[in-house]
């Protein structure tokens, strides 16, 4: 907390809209895995939840690589939310499944052929997503299909 | 452990009551249960009471300021759409266990015209939601995956989902105590707005106000109360969380505790599948309640579809067999959080007893009968009852 709080008085620079994700020149998801084989998003965890062991955690860098497993369009939304996009579950390959948008796919086309959605390949993509309150550009992460 | 039965139950149509409050909603429920049952608020030992949006304030304590404080002990319980019938299960286990005789749920909720649940989040500032952005959490699309990972496993199309909708729409018609009594045809719920692929608008609950109440009891007190009246026994009060799975950070995985509730229930009951003659849900969504057509293990796994496509599900008056939701499930009846775990209760008791309140609907012959409810983070509770 204490590193947060100076940065937010000498840093104006991006930010990420969720803590796991990694900003910089090669822009990446945190993670971190268990020995019992458990992968999580970098998010802070007392034990794990698949074996309930501490301190046996070591971090991970994810692939920016992933297979979308399932998705939903959303048609309705929150006012303000432009509508319709795609919400995704993608599987990564060190384990780990990660919930974003998927960009580039259009979503009618998704409805009428869902089959082509599952496991297609897709590359992982930031953007900025928000201005936040103390003028920081807020990036967000999507997935668009590989070429 | 001690047998319990059930001795009285109450329900308001679900709907909206702009009028009244949540302990006034609360109230009439127990008054109506305490009729059925035939006794007095100063006979209750004790209340379990399930409220969700109000879970800091009191509502057991508020309910009986409205029906009489008599000094019981009260328990005020939340586990997301599983208020209720978690409530129930705490009256339950202490009659089970002994510690009294006669003990009260009630579950009660007032949403309004809320809309849309989920999918907020960004704390203080809303730059950091990230709804839209960064995927979808609003519950039309997390429950809208479910029945997508039955489509990619299994091959289920669109029109399997749409016939759940078809069909609960239909029974709800015979449902005085239902919020929507409309029928749809399969045109209708294929072409109705699309809320989140593939929940068109008539695949998803509505939000709406309601409350219902049981009264639960010893065998000593059924003997003394129910004057030869048939009262149900509580066969199998089941509760469980979710179990670690490789996505639920991301995909929450509304099967797996469904499948642990479900065979935990008919173990305890020493009954099956076969046995049971009505099953209430969790049809927040009907992609939800086609995935537990299996989860309940009413047909066999990737059977979904064919289950739908032989008229699984449907009440036996229309041709169908293994009737599911014949109350009109939440799609119809409507879904206040907290009130759903309790009323599915009470729509089970009244097939089982052959009350009027469902004579319109009434499964003929009921000896047994389930009550299913999930709430999202995850709670499952399976109640099972029998004559």
């Amino acid at each position: 907390m204490a590193e947060q709080a100076k940065a937010t008085t000498t840093d104006t620079g991006p930010r990420p809209i969720l803590p796991f994700l990694e900003l910089g020149a090669n822009p990446h998801l945190r993670g971190f895995k268990c020995t019992c084989g458990a992968v999580y998003l970098d998010v802070k965890r007392v034990a794990c939840s698949k074996c309930g062991e501490q301190n046996k955690f070591s971090p991970l860098a994810l692939s920016n690589k992933g297979k979308v497993y399932v998705f939903s369009v959303v048609h309705q939304s929150w006012p303000g939310i432009k509508t319709p996009y795609i919400t995704a579950i993608v599987d990564l390959p060190e384990g780990v499944s990660v919930k974003a948008n998927l960009l580039d796919v259009d979503p009618e086309q998704a409805q009428k052929e869902p089959k082509k959605i599952f496991d297609m390949p897709v590359d992982m993509v930031t953007f900025p997503a928000a201005k936040d309150r103390e003028g920081h550009e807020v990036i967000g992460f999507g997935y668009k299909p590989s070429k | 452990m001690r047998n319990v039965y059930v001795l009285g139950t109450g329900m308001l149509k679900f709907g909206r009551y702009p009028e009244k409050n949540v302990p006034e909603l609360g109230g009439d429920a127990v008054e109506l249960a305490l009729k059925d049952a035939g006794i007095k608020i100063q006979d209750i030992e004790m209340l379990a009471c399930g409220n969700l949006y109000q879970s800091n304030a009191m509502v057991g304590q508020r309910i009986l300021q409205q029906v009489g404080q008599t000094g019981m002990p009260v328990i005020n319980v939340s586990n997301a759409c599983a208020t209720g019938s978690t409530a129930f299960r705490e009256a339950y286990m202490a009659i089970a266990a002994g510690m009294y005789d006669c003990a009260m749920a009630v579950g009660v909720e007032q949403m309004g015209k809320q809309g849309l649940l989920g999918g907020g989040g960004g704390g203080t500032d809303p730059a950091y939601s990230t709804e839209g952005k960064v995927g979808s959490s609003l519950m039309p699309a997390v429950f809208g995956q479910a029945g997508i990972e039955h489509m990619r496993n299994y091959g289920t199309k669109m029109e399997h989902f749409a016939k759940i909708s078809v069909k609960s729409h239909k029974h709800a018609t015979k449902n005085p105590y239902s919020q929507y009594r409309n029928e749809v045809s399969l045109e209708d719920v294929m072409n109705a707005r699309m809320v989140a692929y593939p929940n068109t608008l008539y695949m998803c609950c509505p939000t709406g106000d309601g409350a219902a109440a049981a009264i639960l009891v010893s065998e000593d007190k059924l003997k003394q109360w129910a004057g030869g009246r048939k009262r149900p026994r509580v066969a199998a009060s089941i509760l469980t969380s979710d179990p670690y799975t490789d996505r639920d950070l991301t995909f929450p995985d509304v099967s797996t505790l469904t499948q642990r509730a479900s065979k935990k229930a008919y173990e305890t009951a020493g009954i099956g599948p076969k046995d049971i003659a009505l099953t209430e849900l969790h049809d927040c969504f009907a992609t939800a309640e086609l995935v537990h057509y299996e989860n309940l293990f009413l047909c066999g796994k990737g059977e979904a579809g064919e289950f739908i496509d032989k008229k699984g599900g449907v009440h036996p008056d229309l041709g169908g067999h293994s009737p599911v939701n014949v109350s009109g499930g939440l799609l119809s009846k409507g879904h206040p959080l907290g009130a759903t775990g309790v009323a599915n209760i009470c729509e089970v008791v009244w097939h089982l007893t052959e009350d009027e309140r469902c004579k319109d609907r009434q499964v003929k012959g009921a000896k047994a009968g389930q009550a299913h409810v999930i709430g999202l983070g995850s709670a499952c509770t399976i109640n099972i009852l029998t004559v």
